[in-house]
């Protein structure tokens, strides 16, 4: 046997690609097991430690990136002050209610057509069309026909948070359809069911995974077009308060607005996440 | 007392403008009695699955129909319970909510669903697992909550599409004697495909051979195999006796004897 070693940086490296046995508890070759939230953790503290680094240092001026400090002091002073004469949870109420009711608008109508187009050639034929030409375009590009029909008021920015949201949830329940296996559905049929039961016993339950998957990425991408909805005559909300900061060089409430929308988004799928284990503990499983 | 005919059924799928159809099912004829315990053996391709299909209602004949108790078959029903090789049941609902599921899809009440339910499985030795998920299950148990599925809903007839062939040897034969039980407490007409010859020979009253191209039904016989056994022989004797190896052979015989057929056709 060779002598211990200290571990060199290409030792690290070739380890990762080295075979070995697993140890007991784990399956050998199952792709990326493991937990990684220490990792995670590390890999967090080290983005901001270099951040602090770098600012402090002075490699980079403060409005360009200012220091990790500084933006929880804009934190505490917008929380305390308020920004464009609104507090701080106004504008963030403002916004979760845009992003959340879009989405509830778009679960209550993308769900029921993606299920439609899954269930039935007609109604896919109807709505492929029309999901399929909107879909890959941005929003922005669609937000001046927004602003000229719907006008400036709510209704048009929920309207274009809706409608990006929509597209991936209903595509998403679409594919879902296609979870139940066919044995699953011959069995409810040949135990009475009508056409109805097996659509919301067997197809929508089976398909509550890729619904679920779908709600997520729908979620994600609200939170990308909500400062596009905020663009235009807005005067509140966290894409707002972004946009006009940006506007007069104030990089930290840039910052800060852009690590609100973070978290809100994450605390909103760790959520999902929890939810998915409640809702449908089977995945994957069954 | 119920009873089942298949009348002069001909299957044909079409395989396109210019190609002839392939006759899956060819003039086929079946009478089952309730009490009977009827099972389909034969070489891959013969049509055991499609006759199944049609008696769930899930195909409907090119010539030919399928009466249960007088009425014609046209579509899958209650009164056709199906057991599948994959157990096909719901995961989203744990043991007794899937063995009730004919039953709340009639709408009856939950109290009521349960305890019916639980006759069932009890029935299958499974009552202390009524409310486990369904996947943290054995093979041999799922397939054990797809049959007491089935009963639970009370049908004439139970289908059973090759139930055990997912098992292991072991399970299989304990579940073989197990069904067997079930069916002479209940007396329900029964038709049941397998691939083995000495679970068909074991488990059934008649055997009917089905040969392929076309798909039709060849010889039949009547066994006792398991009225010696439900009298009280061990399953083992049974299928050690002289009788029933010397059938095993026959059987075998044929089936090997379409094999070959098919396979020269392809060479």
């Amino acid at each position: 046997m060779s002598k211990d070693k200290k571990p060199t940086s290409s030792s690290f490296f070739s380890s990762l690609f080295k075979i070995k046995p697993t140890k007991p508890g784990e399956v050998y070759g199952v792709p990326g097991q493991g937990d990684s939230l220490l990792i995670s953790s590390i890999s967090a503290l080290c983005l901001i430690g270099f951040w602090s680094l770098a600012t402090w240092a002075g490699w980079i001026k403060p409005l360009f990136l200012p220091s990790p400090l500084a933006i929880f002091n804009k934190f505490v002073q917008v929380a305390t002050e308020g920004f464009a004469d609104k507090s701080l949870f106004e504008h963030t109420k403002i916004s979760v209610l845009r992003v959340f009711g879009a989405l509830l608008l778009a679960c209550a109508t993308a769900i029921p057509v993606g299920l439609a187009m899954g269930m039935s050639r007609v109604m896919r034929g109807i709505f492929d069309p029309p999901i399929e030409f909107y879909r890959p375009v941005p929003p922005l590009a669609y937000l001046p026909l927004m602003i000229v029909w719907f006008g400036i008021g709510e209704l048009a920015k929920v309207l274009l948070i809706f409608l990006s949201i929509f597209a991936p949830v209903a595509i998403g329940t679409r594919s879902g359809v296609r979870s139940a296996a066919i044995e699953q559905v011959h069995a409810a049929y040949s135990l009475g069911a009508t056409p109805w039961q097996v659509l919301t016993q067997v197809i929508l339950p089976a398909a509550l995974p890729e619904i679920i998957t779908a709600v997520r990425i729908g979620m994600g991408v609200g939170w990308t077009t909500l400062v596009a909805a905020e663009m235009v005559a807005a005067t509140s909300g966290i894409g707002f308060m972004v946009l006009s900061a940006s506007q007069f060089l104030q990089t930290s409430t840039v910052i800060m607005g852009i690590f609100i929308i973070a978290a809100i988004a994450y605390a909103f799928d760790m959520l999902m996440r929890f939810l998915e284990r409640k809702l449908v503990p089977w995945k994957g499983r069954a | 007392m119920g009873s089942l005919h298949v009348d002069h059924v001909t299957v044909e799928f079409p395989l396109g403008p210019n190609t002839p159809p392939v006759k899956a099912l060819s003039n086929v004829d079946l009478e089952i009695q309730s009490g009977e315990f009827v099972v389909a053996l034969g070489a891959s391709g013969c049509g055991k699955s499609t006759l199944l299909n049609l008696l769930a209602g899930f195909l409907s004949p090119s010539v030919g129909q399928i009466n249960l108790n007088g009425s014609i078959v046209v579509g899958p029903g209650a009164d056709r319970a199906v057991v599948f090789q994959k157990h096909a049941l719901l995961p989203w609902l744990n043991v007794i909510d899937n063995v009730a599921f004919g039953l709340k899809l009639r709408g009856i009440a939950k109290a009521e669903r349960h305890e019916i339910a639980r006759k069932h499985l009890k029935q299958l030795g499974l009552e202390a697992f009524e409310t486990h998920p369904v996947y943290q299950l054995s093979g041999g148990m799922q397939q054990r909550v797809g049959i007491a599925r089935a009963l639970a809903s009370d049908p004439e007839i139970l289908l059973m599409d090759e139930p055990l062939g997912a098992l292991d040897a072991l399970t299989r034969e304990k579940a073989q004697e197990l069904i067997i039980r079930i069916w002479k407490e209940t007396s329900k007409m029964v038709f049941f495909i397998t691939h083995s010859v000495e679970e068909a020979l074991f488990m059934g009253t008649r055997l009917i051979v089905m040969s392929p191209r076309p798909g039709r039904i060849t010889h039949t016989f009547d066994l006792d195999f398991s009225k010696k056994f439900l009298a009280g022989a061990d399953a083992r004797t049974v299928k050690a006796s002289p009788e029933f190896i010397k059938m095993r052979e026959q059987i075998l015989k044929i089936i090997f004897g379409d094999e070959e057929a098919i396979g020269s056709d392809h060479v």
